[in-house]
């Protein structure tokens, strides 16, 4: 985005924030706030969810039964796999900005350190919450 | 030279102290969701079944209500604050980028609103 004023003619183009298309992605750093990002988003997505039950759980047993059939519903199912994948990231890269934030560990070697450190994190975790969801078995009976 | 007052040249143009409320709300709430959250995550879980009678027991206990309505409040406020800026990072289209942020912030005013209600309306015990 070179300026090109000639007698305050052409309009300069200011840059616009993110340039995704001209950072690399295959830095981990930048890959890991963009899933950050992304999993905050899902989980925005499940508050609806989330209000959906509680406002079920809130008319009453009967209607419950058939709100709790929707939203027990196969689709659905694997969208709670996903949510608790998107809240195990979430969570941990959240702490990892947490300590950026404290302006610690911000050297390139450290944030790519970490990326790892928080994907493997975020998978372990990730993996138990769903193995508990889904093998524990919790759901109606 | 100009016929406007020194303090009026320079309002509205300066820091105001300000500029970190948005920035400082995001992290306060991520601090406090760390632990709604897992609360939340690890009790839901937790639960023997999703039967009507055990989530709605569950719910009454006054602790779990309290905490329901600070999870639920805390977590649309920080999903505003982080869709808000996403929205201001890829929509550049001013007319549009206004239109979104306002639905999006009365959606997440309902959800609280609804989320803290259904909590309520549980926890004193209205249906049968």
């Amino acid at each position: 985005m070179r300026a090109t004023q000639s007698g305050g003619q052409a309009v300069r183009e200011r840059p616009l924030s993110p340039h995704i298309t001209i950072y690399r992605m295959s830095r981990y750093s930048l890959l890991s706030s963009i899933c950050n990002r992304a999993a905050g988003l899902a989980l925005s997505l499940g508050l609806i969810l989330l209000i959906a039950w509680l406002m079920a759980v809130a008319s009453g047993p009967r209607s419950y039964a058939a709100g709790i059939a929707v939203l027990a519903s196969e689709p659905l199912k694997a969208c709670y796999a996903l949510l608790l994948a998107a809240f195990a990231y979430h969570l941990v890269a959240g702490i990892r900005h947490l300590i950026w934030d404290s302006g610690r560990g911000l050297e390139r070697r450290q944030s790519r350190v970490s990326a790892a450190w928080v994907a493997a994190v975020a998978l372990l975790l990730a993996l138990a919450l769903i193995l508990w969801a889904f093998l524990a078995g919790v759901g109606p009976r | 030279m100009t016929q406007r007052s020194p303090l009026g040249q320079v309002r509205g143009h300066g820091s105001a102290k300000e500029g970190v409320r948005h920035w400082w709300a995001q992290r306060l709430t991520s601090v406090a969701l760390i632990v709604l959250g897992c609360w939340f995550v690890v009790s839901l879980l937790a639960l023997p079944g999703l039967d009507y009678s055990i989530v709605a027991a569950w719910m009454r206990t006054p602790a779990t209500a309290v905490a329901l309505i600070l999870f639920v409040a805390v977590a649309t406020w920080h999903s505003q604050l982080g869709v808000q800026v996403v929205l201001e990072d890829y929509v550049h289209e001013a007319g549009m980028k206004t239109l979104l942020l306002a639905l999006v912030t009365f959606a997440h005013v309902a959800l609280a609103a609804a989320g803290v209600f259904a909590v309520l309306r549980v926890a004193f015990g209205a249906p049968a």
